[in-house]
């Protein structure tokens, strides 16, 4: 078989590697940078390989049959550097207050963007492990980047250990996937699964579940969620924004690909297996949270919670069409919006206070009436509520489930979103009706105030007219589901 | 004329975002833009309710229909459209709301806390409501009700106020908390309702009048007629999920209990005959004993809480879930003559009940209790209110003449023909004690020997006295004239139950 061995294909992750290393570079040798500016820069990287990304729309090919460069990815790469700038602005003044090493700090954040970019484009599993572990990698050195702060450093060796545990595991499953089907890329082995000779084999089984493990630890889908409060605790805050959204993102852009492509054959076997999961991810992530006092650990909960509703959309899976895949990213793409809101409003708010208490937020909205309502329109939107992204994505997500006869999960999905808004309605009363510390005004910072609109202006768009980002979705959940109906594994629909 | 159902909508939005840009320093000027967006919802609701044409079939009038999401997914062509339009039962409640809105501008005046926030929700609220009673799609149905419901929590938290009971207090902040978790767990039920009906429709729309021409299967219909009747009814004060009604009308600020039990607590009956009879009328006569029974239930035991109350508004709080009871025997009778007394009940219960909070208010804002014991002759002091709260009080208590009469008169009739003569007499049973606890209170709070503490007591000001006269004008009209509203509902009640 030719191999396509077209480098430039993979210019947007050359751009990231380069401008990783550079930042790091200028940190070192240009003493004069001021590290919030180290920080636009790397926006500016992270921005470039975006709109670099956005050369491969429309395109279908793949590199040396690793790496597919279809809409899928394209719609990918474009939302992974986009999360990444947002990463960086809302870093920017919390890093020069706070940390030590902007350079690196830049440096792995970029990397993680590279791996997320990588983990949505591998089309063979050991592609897809690679590209996971480097965002993992990334993310455990910066999980414990506040060297001095033992909650930080006990945060990123739980989450490394952890995580180490579930590549394993993962890794084992690939080695069960590959021993039954004779192939790491996804197209094969679900033209294997499909063949005539195909049936249900015990070590594919051991290998879906196993796989499945290693997946829900990276995504934190009970019971394998464990690590994420303290690593939420304990990260940076812009890290645990970036944990929340691009690890979260990237995690759901590879479980999708591989349970749309390569395990779309054995539908039947594992979706209720997934359903389950998903039910008790979104009960335990939503009920714990109602108990939280710290802000961090609040959306630490209510983050297991959102995988519980994102893992529906891969319950919901079908050969038939891509209706699932679509209402999947388009609900990841509004979550992800929602939530870097959410957590951009925070990172300002604890710029200015240093605290991250949910009381702290006493009477936030008479000393900084933006924030508070920016925050609370985030809050709506993540528990689903209309004129927000939330309603309107979860909407369509759960009308996708319904139709694959999951009436009765798209029902507890409904009702822990209801119990989202309790938890989510105790910060917004704190806000609004505590009593503020003291009763001065903050002082209004431009840029993250800029980030924040734009995000809320996000919100708003996909809550109000979803169908522009519906069809962007669509296309590139479309082009993924193709790659297993070309394999002659899946009959078109008619 | 289509453009008037999308200028309701639009207008209370649009206030919003001008609100947004006044800066809070001119409270004067959101007092302002208020006013004149109030009366422009006024002005066009009543050309709705005027305009509306007669002329039989679905009673759909001014349909606007415009894209918003389709051909994706599990939709079809005309999977989820902006589509609005009024019938003869939708015309009265807009009526019913842009005149509340109307006056509850007015009554909201003297709120100097942040008003300008204060009208951003409640201006918020006022475009769900709108939105609930004009949409044709059930998705939007669904959003626009959610939007009515959300901005609850932080009016009443906010502006609202806690009661103080001796032994215990009823905090605005649990008030507020209590019926945001029951609204939005009631519309938990509807939600599931939505989604099962689409699916087993396979339209591949939400479009109602799409939904409605599908014959469903009669276990189906049993299956999810209840989620859509209890949904809707919680919000409707249904017994026995009625009681976050009374502590959130108690806790709001007077414009907004005026809102919520004038029109919002009609969204949760207008649902039911909107959605889940209309749909399901094969449901709705297995379920309607039920309902009936629900609906005698909270009737009487509205009537009879209120009785016990000595706290003027707890006691409107409970009239109002005895009120809503009567609202839900007349949908329950499934017959034309008790479904139009319901829909004719909605609309009196909504300026009746309005105009009971607003003088409420207007006593508590200079009294500071609402004890209506520690009140006496207040009649003598100002005359205006005490003659107000008696035009709603006897309207409440079915006063011929007065629109409560009107709506009851039919809800009774339309019991007995449906059959159910037991719970007529126990509706006439609730209807008496309505008439006792009214009168005791007029007795005790207005009339009788002047209590000297309130010698410094003054009349209403001049934007409550305003309010409550156009609320007046329309208790009376409806009272002696109620042809309008009458022909207008049955024509469209009617063809829901396929007369």
């Amino acid at each position: 078989m030719e191999l396509n061995l077209d480098w430039s294909l993979l210019t947007p992750e050359y751009i990231l590697a380069g401008g990783a290393g550079m930042v790091v570079l200028l940190d070192l040798f240009w003493g004069r940078l001021r590290k919030d500016q180290l920080a636009y820069v790397a926006a500016a990287v992270a921005l470039a390989s975006a709109l670099t990304a956005l050369i491969w729309v429309n395109d279908d090919t793949n590199f040396a049959n690793l790496i597919d460069i279809d809409n899928y990815t394209a719609l990918f790469r474009v939302f992974f550097g986009l999360i990444g700038v947002f990463a960086c602005l809302a870093s920017a003044r919390f890093v020069k207050d706070r940390l030590l090493h902007a350079g690196e700090y830049y440096g792995l954040i970029l990397l993680s963007v590279l791996g997320a970019n990588l983990m949505a484009a591998a089309s063979e599993l050991l592609t897809a492990y690679i590209s996971l572990e480097l965002l993992s990698f990334s993310l455990y050195v910066l999980t414990s980047y506040a060297k001095f702060d033992l909650r930080s450093n006990e945060g990123g060796l739980k989450y490394m250990l952890l995580g180490a545990f579930s590549s394993a595991i993962f890794l084992y499953g690939i080695g069960m996937i590959y021993g039954v089907s004779g192939s790491t890329r996804f197209s094969e082995i679900a033209a294997s699964l499909s063949g005539d000779t195909a049936g249900f084999d015990m070590a594919m089984f051991l290998g879906l579940v196993l796989i499945i493990a290693g997946l829900g630890f990276k995504v934190a889908a009970v019971p394998f969620h464990m690590w994420t409060p303290d690593a939420y605790e304990g990260a940076p805050l812009p890290i645990t924004a970036l944990i929340s959204a691009l690890g979260k993102a990237a995690g759901f852009a590879l479980f999708l690909k591989l349970f749309g492509q390569a395990f779309i054959p054995l539908v039947d076997d594992w979706r209720v297996f997934i359903a389950v999961l998903s039910a008790m991810t979104m009960a335990l992530g939503n009920l714990v949270a109602i108990q939280q006092r710290n802000i961090k650990r609040l959306l630490a909960y209510s983050s297991i919670g959102q995988v519980g509703f994102l893992m529906m959309g891969i319950a919901a899976l079908t050969p038939e069409n891509a209706d699932a895949a679509s209402a999947l990213v388009l609900h990841l793409v509004g979550y992800v919006i929602s939530n870097l809101a959410v957590f951009v409003a925070i990172i300002i708010y604890y710029n200015w206070t240093g605290k991250e208490e949910i009381s702290d937020f006493a009477g936030a909205a008479e000393r900084a009436p933006y924030l508070a309502l920016a925050l609370s329109i985030g809050f709506f939107s993540l528990s689903g509520m209309p004129l927000f992204a939330g309603f309107a994505t979860k909407f369509i997500l759960f009308q996708a489930a319904a139709e694959q006869g999951l009436l009765w999960l798209s029902s507890i999905a409904v009702f822990f979103s209801f119990v989202s808004l309790y938890y989510y309605l105790i910060v917004i009363k704190e806000m609004y009706l505590g009593k503020p510390a003291e009763p001065t005004r903050f002082p209004t910072p431009w840029l993250e105030y800029g980030a924040l609109t734009l995000l809320v202006a996000g919100v708003f768009l996909i809550g109000l007219y979803p169908q522009p980002v519906f069809d962007i979705v669509e296309e590139g959940a479309v082009a993924m589901m193709a790659v297993a109906e070309a394999a002659g594994t899946v009959t078109a629909p008619p | 004329m289509d453009w008037v159902l999308f200028a309701l909508i639009a207008i209370p939005v649009g206030a919003v975002l001008v609100f947004m840009l006044i800066p809070s320093r001119y409270p004067q000027l959101v007092r302002n833009v208020a006013v004149v967006s109030g009366f422009a919802m006024f002005v066009l609701s009543v050309l709705v309710f005027v305009k509306y044409e007669f002329g039989g079939g679905s009673g759909l009038r001014f349909d606007l229909q415009l894209d918003w999401l389709e051909n994706v997914a599990f939709l079809g062509e005309n999977g989820i459209t902006y589509h609005l339009a009024v019938d003869g039962i939708s015309a009265p409640m807009v009526l019913l709301t842009g005149i509340v809105i109307f006056a509850g501008v007015f009554i909201s005046w003297n709120i100097d806390y942040r008003n300008k926030d204060y009208f951003v929700l409640l201006f918020l609220l006022v475009s769900g409501v709108f939105g609930v009673f004009l949409s044709l799609d059930l998705f939007f149905l669904f959003f626009f009700y959610e939007v009515a419901v959300l901005p609850m929590y932080l009016l009443i938290a906010v502006w609202g106020a806690s009661s103080h009971f001796g032994t215990f207090t009823r905090t605005k902040e649990y008030a507020a908390m209590k019926l945001v978790l029951y609204l939005v767990g009631g519309s938990v039920l509807i939600f599931i309702g939505i989604i099962a009906t689409f699916m087993e429709a396979g339209q591949g729309t939400f479009d109602l009048p799409v939904l409605g021409a599908v014959t469903y299967d009669e276990n189906f219909q049993k299956a999810v007629f209840p989620l859509f009747a209890l949904g809707f009814g919680i919000l409707a004060g249904l017994w026995p999920f009625h009681t976050w009604s009374p502590d959130g009308h108690v806790a709001a600020p007077t414009a907004v209990s005026m809102l919520h039990a004038g029109v919002l607590m009609k969204l949760g009956a207008f649902g039911i005959l909107r959605v889940a009879i209309t749909l399901f009328p094969e449901g709705a006569e297995f379920w309607a004993p039920v309902l009936m029974t629900l609906g005698v239930t909270g009737a009487l035991y509205g009537a009879v809480s209120a009785m016990a109350q000595r706290d003027l508004k707890y006691m409107v709080g409970y009239s109002s879930v005895s009120h809503m009871g009567f609202v839900l025997m007349g949908l329950a009778t499934l017959t034309t003559i008790g479904v139009n007394g319901a829909v004719l009940q909605m609309f009196a219960h909504g300026v009746m009940t309005a105009l009971m909070f607003a003088m409420v208010g207007a006593v508590y804002d200079q009294a500071h209790v609402r004890d209506m014991t520690l009140f006496g002759g207040l009649a003598q002091k100002t005359p205006r209110l005490a003659a107000f709260f008696a035009i709603a009080g006897l309207s409440s208590l079915g006063l011929p003449g007065l629109a409560g009469f009107v709506a009851e008169f039919h809800i009774f009739v339309g019991t007995f023909r449906a059959g159910y003569e037991w719970a007529g007499v126990l509706g006439i049973l609730a209807a008496a004690i309505t008439a006792t606890y009214i009168l005791r209170m007029l007795a005790m709070a207005f009339f009788g020997p002047f209590n000297e503490r309130w010698a410094g007591l003054k009349e209403m000001r001049l934007g409550e006295q305003f309010g409550g006269a156009l609320l007046i004008v329309f208790i009376v009209f409806m009272g002696v004239w109620p042809a309008p509203f009458i022909d207008r509902i049955s024509e469209s009640v009617e063809f829901i139950l396929r007369v």
